[in-house]
């Protein structure tokens, strides 16, 4: 159980938990690894997602809106590791549910649930002291953002920080579907090659086969969120699972 | 946090920078044209003579001497930041970060607002400059601030409303910060209250801090020395710290900060983030650290209050650290005490206030009689009510035509 990515390129599969419940965000988190995801990054929905596009807001308030909590997606990391004990497994959320439940408690439940690490939208390096002190005393990985906005010297600190891989953000934004991948991806990647061995993620508007190819070529994994959420708000609960699963496995067909 | 000492806008405990990291690169520009404006004497006296010129500054410190004499107690002096152009304290922050992005060569503007106080003080400054403007704001608040909508419009500002969520300030303020995110290369963000990511907190006090400094001499000219106490309403906090600012060194003058009270003290209810039972506890919300309304699974709370300028689920980092001090004291008031105060304060003085600056009204009401009479309460009028008619014709049942 450590963050890796067998196939090149590595597909990262986003889900927001809760949507439309827990136990079907489960099924669906099986069906993608079962179909080629080599992490699920499985987000904590929060009330007020500022960094998200339309999609993944509606996807969080209705899962906010049945009472979905950090502790449900907890429980649910475990349930996942369970299952899939060879899978790589994020923790996706804003800061604030962790810091409510205290950042050394968080990072204590998230290593208890066997995740192998954690990504926080709205936490900088310069502001994770504590983070990364709880972080690394229970062996979690941290994955930080990297920007196309962010200079070397702050991409330096980013990758100084960050374990498991890098997440490398493919555009200026917030997430959600683009026709192809900006060109601000490959450079950024780039620059972030000089700094770092770890693998690189690149997010932010990949929704398809063709652009999980064309990050192939510059980097080593591709995240998938938005539409993959989009789908499972069109799907029937009980047909989710299968649709994310058929929809993996062509990402890299 | 651990990272406090080393890190720059902190207050106390409170403050710093919890953003996506797309929007650093921007937060350090931000603040290095900020530091090298404030000390270019060139900024600065346009910044002065704008605020003179064009905004009326210096505000009248009032007596208002009915009022006093009916609540008879301590002498009542009301910082008339009312009287200033667009009506309300807001034009000091938006004129300064206007000429601050025109330095920094942004073209485009975007801003949050919850009353539209904020929203026709940026739109203001966007035609005096001559820039794009995009204004933020609540579906909510654009029914019950409509005048001020209707104001935006006209000074050629675009107004976007937003659904999300209470479709109050807070979702204002998220919609504004997903367009810098994705803008951020050609936009600057004027934020109106001293919340948000450092510099925000820090650079809107500084603009904020002529109403203190202002008021510190007024008082000194026609009293010969100092208020007993400063009452000013607590939103974002915009109003409140630059009325307290030149005074928090005067161990002396009390410091009271009005939060909305709402319907009552439930959670939901109100806006009161330090009141003591059913208020906020300290978290991240939209780029800072501070006290947050918010649920034990670290959700935020919906807030309500009659003023749209009050309805927000956080507050400015500098207050938590006022609060926690004690050097500041933090009140609410309900909305029935401030529809009642708008009322005496226009019947006595005949000075219509903003249903916000009302809050402020109401605790001074409430707190003069328990004075001395030579004590000096000064009530920081940030804001004037005519925007609020729509919403006082219905709740006070004013008869039109």
């Amino acid at each position: 159980m450590a963050i890796e990515f067998r196939k090149k390129p590595g597909i990262v599969a986003y889900l927001t938990a809760g949507d439309p419940d827990l136990a079907t965000t489960r099924d669906i988190a099986l069906a993608a690894i079962d179909n080629g995801a080599d992490v699920i990054e499985l987000g904590v929905p929060f009330s007020d997602p500022l960094a998200d596009g339309p999609v993944i807001q509606r996807a969080s308030e209705r899962a906010v809106a049945r009472g979905t909590t950090l502790t449900d997606v907890l429980g649910l990391a475990k349930e996942l590791r369970a299952a899939r004990p060879a899978a790589g497994l994020v923790l996706f959320s804003y800061l604030n549910p962790a810091m409510r439940m205290g950042m050394k408690t968080f990072c204590a439940r998230a290593a208890e649930t066997g995740a192998d690490g954690v990504l926080l939208t709205d936490m900088i390096v310069e502001e994770a002291g504590e983070y990364l002190e709880a972080m690394h005393a229970h062996r979690l990985a941290p994955v930080f953002l990297a920007a196309p906005t962010s200079p070397d010297a702050r991409l330096k600190a980013i990758v100084g920080a960050s374990q498991g891989f890098v997440y490398a953000i493919s555009r200026v934004g917030i997430t959600g579907t683009q026709q192809k991948v900006a060109g601000d991806a490959s450079e950024l990647v780039t620059r972030l090659r000089k700094f770092t061995k770890l693998p690189i993620a690149v997010g932010f508007g990949i929704s398809n086969a063709d652009h999980v190819k064309a990050v192939g070529e510059f980097a080593d994994a591709a995240v998938i969120g938005s539409a993959l959420v989009a789908l499972i708000e069109k799907s029937a609960p009980a047909d989710a699972a299968a649709a994310i699963g058929q929809f993996i496995a062509g990402l890299r067909a | 946090m651990s990272a406090s000492a080393v890190i720059a806008g902190r207050f106390g405990a409170y403050g710093g920078r919890y953003v996506p990291e797309t929007l650093m690169a921007a937060l350090e520009e931000l603040e290095a044209a900020y530091a090298e404006a404030k000390d270019d004497p060139a900024f600065q006296a346009e910044l002065s003579d704008l605020l003179h010129n064009y905004c009326g500054r210096p505000t009248p410190l009032y007596f208002a001497k009915r009022l006093t004499e009916q609540l008879g107690g301590a002498k009542i002096y009301l910082k008339r930041e009312d009287l200033l152009h667009t009506g309300a304290h807001k034009i000091n922050n938006a004129l300064g970060q206007g000429l601050l992005a025109r330095r920094m060569g942004k073209q485009r503007i975007i801003a949050e607002t919850g009353a539209g106080q904020h929203g026709v003080a940026t739109a203001t400054v966007c035609a005096l400059l001559g820039m794009e403007c995009v204004i933020y704001m609540g579906d909510v608040d654009m029914r019950r601030q409509e005048l001020n909508v209707y104001r935006m419009r006209l000074l050629g500002a675009e107004v976007r409303g937003v659904s999300a969520g209470s479709a109050t300030l807070k979702d204002a303020i998220s919609e504004a910060m997903r367009d810098w995110v994705t803008n951020v290369r050609t936009t600057y963000y004027i934020l109106g209250s001293a919340l948000g990511a450092h510099p925000y907190p820090t650079m809107v006090r500084d603009f904020h801090r002529v109403i203190s400094r202002e008021a510190k001499a007024q008082m000194l000219e026609q009293e010969g020395k100092l208020p007993t106490a400063i009452v000013a309403c607590v939103g974002g906090g915009s109003n409140a710290i630059g009325a307290f600012y030149e005074f928090i060194p005067d161990a002396n003058v009390q410091l009271i900060g009005v939060e909305a009270g709402g319907r009552g003290p439930k959670l939901g209810d109100h806006a009161a983030r330090f009141q003591k039972v059913g208020g906020g506890v300290p978290g991240v919300l939209q780029g800072t650290y501070s006290y947050v309304l918010q649920d034990d699974a670290g959700q935020i709370s919906l807030t309500h209050s009659v003023s749209a300028g009050l309805d927000y689920a956080s507050v400015g980092p500098e207050h938590a650290m006022l609060h926690d001090s004690g050097r500041a004291s933090y009140v609410s008031c309900s909305d029935d005490a401030a529809l009642k105060a708008t009322v005496t304060l226009s019947r006595t003085e005949g000075i219509l206030p903003a249903l916000e600056s009302a809050h402020a009204v109401a605790e001074a009401i409430r707190l003069a009689p328990t004075m001395a009479k030579t004590d000096l309460l000064m009530v920081n009028l940030s804001g004037r009510g005519d925007k609020d008619m729509g919403i006082l014709a219905k709740e006070l049942d004013l008869k039109g035509a």
